[in-house]
C-alpha cells in the first residue's frame, strides 16, 4: 500500500507501571489513504486516543511506542529526533482535541494564538499570517471574523472555540488532521455542524482525517472507513457502510446492537455482556472471547491476527479458515 | 484601616501613662495635669479615638515621647532606607526565584533542580537572624567584602535618601537584601514550580505542543504567563511582609530603618512611634493588595472584559 498517506504497522505503545507493563495499543496496523477520513471507534480505555497521540508523537511518559513502525508519506516518523518530530506537528499533522474549553490558552487572543502558530510553520509576514487567520476563521463559520479575531477565548461559546480549534489544527495546511473526539464535549445541537465543519474544511484543504470517537452516529456521518478497537487491539476495520449493515467481529455486532434504531421496533436493545478487561488482566487468546457469544475453545488460547476478508480486516478466529470448529 | 487604627489608638491609651515617660521625677502634680491637659488625654475616650484618626489622615501622628519630634518626620526619614532594603530584596527574590523555579519544573531531573530543592529547603528552614549572623560572619568578618553594618554613604534628595548611587551605598544593600529576600525566594521558587508543573499538564499547553509550537514559545510564552498570576499573589503578600518584619533583618545590620527606630520604641516605651509604625504597616499592605488587584487586570483577559461587560 505504497500510495497511503499514513501507515501505521505492528503499533505498541507501553506504560511500565509498578505492577508491571501496560499494553495500550497492542501491534495495531492500518493505513489512512489521502483524503481519506479514518473513524476509529471504540470503549474508553480502548486505546483510540493513545494511538492518535502516538502518531503525533505525544503521548505521556513513561508511556512510549515500543514497536511497529508509524509512516507519513512513505517516511517514518515515530523514530525522528525531537526537533524534527516538532516540525511535523503542527505543519503536516493537525490535531483536534475533546475539549475546546481547555485547549485553548485563556491569556492569549485568538489572533496571538493563530498567528504564532501559522508563523511558526510557515515563512509569512506579521499581516499575511494576520490576513490567512481571518480567512480560517470566515471558512469555519465565524460570523465577523476580522473584528471576534482580537476577542479572547472565554469569549466564545464552546461550539465557537471549537470552530477555532480547528482552525489552528488546521492553519499550516496538514496532510492529516487526528480529532480526538471532537465532539464529545460538545453540545449536542452543535456535534453535528462541528463535523461537518471539519468534514468540509479537510476537503478543501486536501487533509486526510484520524476521527476518534466513541459515537457511531458520528462515524456513520463523516467517516469513509471504521476501525474499530478493543482492549488495545484492532477488532474490524472496513469500509463504514458495510460494517455497520454486516458486522464481522462479535464485538462490532454488538456495538451494532447496542445503536438504537428508528427503523426497527424492538423494546430493547440488545448489549454486549460484561464489560471490556482492564489492561492489566487482558485474557490470554481473542480478548473478547470472555465476553464473545461465538466463542470456541481456541479463542481462549489462540490470539487472532487482524486479516483481510475481502474489503476489510477483522481479527476473528471464525473467519480464519480452518480454525473454525 | 479603621480597625488597625483602633488598635493602635488602644494600645496608644492603655500601655502606661504617657507623662510618667514624659516628665522628670522633679515634676510637680500641676504641671503633670497641665501637660495632660495640653495632650488631650482628660477628654473622652471617642473623642481622643476620634482626635487620633483625624490627625492621622492628615499625617499627624503624634510627637514621640522619646526625642520630642513629630512621629512623622520620624518615619519620613527612616522610610526610604526600610523601602529601599525592601525594594531590592523582593527584586532578588524575583529574579532568583522565578527562573529558578521555571528551571526545576522544567527539568525535573537533573542535579542542578535538585541543588536548587535542597537550597531552598534550608532558605526556608533557617531563621532570618541566623542567616543574616552568617553572612556577616563569612563575607564581612572572613572575607572582608562587604559592610557589616549601616547603610554606607547615603545622597540626599530632599526628602528621599537614596543609597542607590554610592558604591558604599550599594555594597551596604548587598547583605541585608539577600538576608531578607532569601526566604521569599525560595517561596517563590517552589511556587513558580508547583504552578508550572500544574500548568504544564494543561490541556492547552498538550495542544499547543500538537500545533507543533517550539518548545521555548510554550514554555516561556503560554505556560509562564499562566503561571505568573498566582505568583503575582503571593508576591504581593510578601512585599507587605518583606517591609513589616525587615525588623530582624535591619537590627541584624543596624540598619537605619523604620524597623530599628520601631524597636527603639519599644525599649523605650515610645507608644506614638509604635501606633504610628502599625498604621503605617497596615496602609502598605492595603497599597500593596491594591496595587496586586491593579495588576491582575493587567495580566488576566478575563477579568478585564468581564469587569467591563458587567
Amino acid at each position: 500500500m505504497s500510495d497511503a498517506l499514513l501507515s501505521v504497522r505492528d503499533l505498541v505503545v507501553e506504560f511500565p507501571t509498578r505492577k508491571g507493563i501496560l499494553t495500550a495499543v497492542d501491534s495495531v496496523s492500518f493505513d489512512i489513504g489521502r483524503g481519506e477520513v479514518l473513524g476509529v471507534v471504540g470503549e474508553s480505555g480502548a486505546g483510540k486516543s493513545m494511538t492518535g497521540s502516538a502518531i503525533i508523537g505525544l503521548i505521556e511518559p513513561p508511556g512510549h511506542i515500543a514497536g511497529g513502525s508509524i509512516e507519513l508519506a512513505g517516511e517514518r516518523i515515530d523514530n525522528l529526533p525531537l526537533e524534527a518530530m516538532r516540525k511535523v506537528r503542527g505543519k503536516r499533522i493537525g490535531m483536534v482535541f475533546q475539549d475546546p474549553l481547555t485547549s485553548l490558552n485563556p491569556l492569549y487572543t485568538i489572533a496571538e494564538q493563530l498567528i504564532e502558530t501559522i508563523r511558526t510553520h510557515l515563512k509569512l509576514s506579521e499581516r499575511d499570517a494576520r490576513e490567512r487567520a481571518i480567512g480560517l476563521l470566515d471558512e469555519v463559520g465565524i460570523p465577523a471574523a476580522s473584528r471576534r479575531i482580537d476577542d479572547y477565548p472565554h469569549q466564545f461559546s464552546g461550539g465557537m472555540r471549537q470552530r477555532v480549534v480547528i482552525a489552528l489544527a488546521l492553519c499550516a495546511e496538514p496532510e492529516l488532521v487526528i480529532a480526538d473526539e471532537p465532539t464529545t464535549a460538545l453540545d449536542v445541537s452543535v456535534q453535528s455542524q462541528i463535523i461537518d465543519v471539519l468534514k468540509n474544511m479537510c476537503a478543501e484543504h486536501g487533509s486526510s482525517v484520524m476521527l476518534i470517537t466513541h459515537d457511531m452516529g458520528v462515524i456513520a456521518e463523516a467517516a469513509d472507513r471504521v476501525a474499530v478497537m478493543y482492549a488495545g487491539r484492532l477488532a474490524e476495520i472496513g469500509p463504514v457502510r458495510d460494517v455497520i449493515q454486516d458486522a464481522r467481529h462479535p464485538y462490532t455486532k454488538g456495538l451494532m446492537g447496542s445503536i438504537p434504531t428508528l427503523m426497527h421496533d424492538s423494546d430493547r436493545l440488545t448489549q454486549i455482556p460484561g464489560s471490556m478487561p482492564r489492561l492489566t488482566d487482558i485474557p490470554p487468546g481473542c480478548a473478547f472471547s470472555p465476553r464473545c457469544p461465538k466463542a470456541f475453545d481456541r479463542c481462549f488460547s489462540v490470539q487472532p491476527a487482524c486479516e483481510r476478508h475481502e474489503d476489510r480486516e477483522v481479527a476473528c478466529l471464525l473467519y480464519d479458515e480452518g480454525g473454525r470448529p | 484601616m479603621l480597625v488597625v487604627s483602633l488598635i493602635a489608638f488602644v494600645m496608644f491609651r492603655f500601655v502606661g501613662d504617657p507623662v510618667d515617660q514624659m516628665v522628670g521625677l522633679e515634676t510637680t502634680l500641676e504641671e503633670r495635669a497641665k501637660l495632660r491637659e495640653q495632650l488631650g488625654l482628660n477628654d473622652p475616650l471617642p473623642v481622643q479615638f476620634w482626635n487620633f484618626v483625624s490627625k492621622a489622615a492628615q499625617g499627624d501622628l503624634g510627637i514621640s515621647y522619646q526625642f520630642k519630634r513629630p512621629v512623622a518626620v520620624l518615619l519620613s526619614e527612616r522610610l526610604p532606607a526600610t523601602l529601599e532594603l525592601s525594594f531590592v530584596s523582593a527584586l532578588f527574590a524575583l529574579l532568583a526565584g522565578i527562573p529558578m523555579g521555571v528551571y526545576t519544573a522544567l527539568r525535573r531531573e537533573s542535579f542542578l533542580s535538585k541543588l536548587f530543592l535542597t537550597v531552598s529547603l534550608i532558605g526556608i528552614s533557617l531563621p532570618t537572624f541566623l542567616i543574616g549572623i552568617l553572612l556577616i560572619f563569612i563575607f564581612s568578618v572572613n572575607l572582608q567584602w562587604l559592610p557589616s553594618f549601616g547603610r554606607g554613604q547615603v545622597v540626599d534628595l530632599g526628602w528621599w535618601t537614596t543609597g542607590f548611587l554610592t558604591v558604599s551605598g550599594l555594597k551596604a544593600l548587598i547583605l541585608p537584601s539577600i538576608t531578607l529576600g532569601l526566604f521569599q525566594m525560595t517561596l517563590i521558587m517552589r511556587l513558580v514550580r508547583s504552578e508550572m508543573l500544574e500548568v504544564l499538564r494543561t490541556d492547552y499547553i498538550k495542544f499547543a505542543r500538537a500545533r507543533g509550537l517550539k518548545d521555548r514559545a510554550i514554555h516561556f510564552g503560554h505556560a509562564l504567563k499562566n503561571t505568573l498570576i498566582p505568583v503575582i499573589t503571593i508576591t504581593g503578600l510578601q512585599l507587605g511582609s518583606i517591609i513589616a518584619f525587615a525588623i530582624i533583618t535591619e537590627t541584624v545590620f543596624q540598619w537605619p530603618g523604620m524597623g530599628l527606630l520601631f524597636l527603639q520604641a519599644v525599649q523605650n516605651v515610645d507608644i506614638p512611634i509604635m501606633s504610628a509604625y502599625l498604621l503605617l504597616i497596615a496602609f502598605l499592605f492595603v497599597a500593596i493588595n491594591l496595587i496586586v488587584d491593579l495588576l491582575y487586570v493587567v495580566v488576566d483577559p478575563r477579568i478585564r472584559i468581564g469587569g467591563a461587560e458587567a
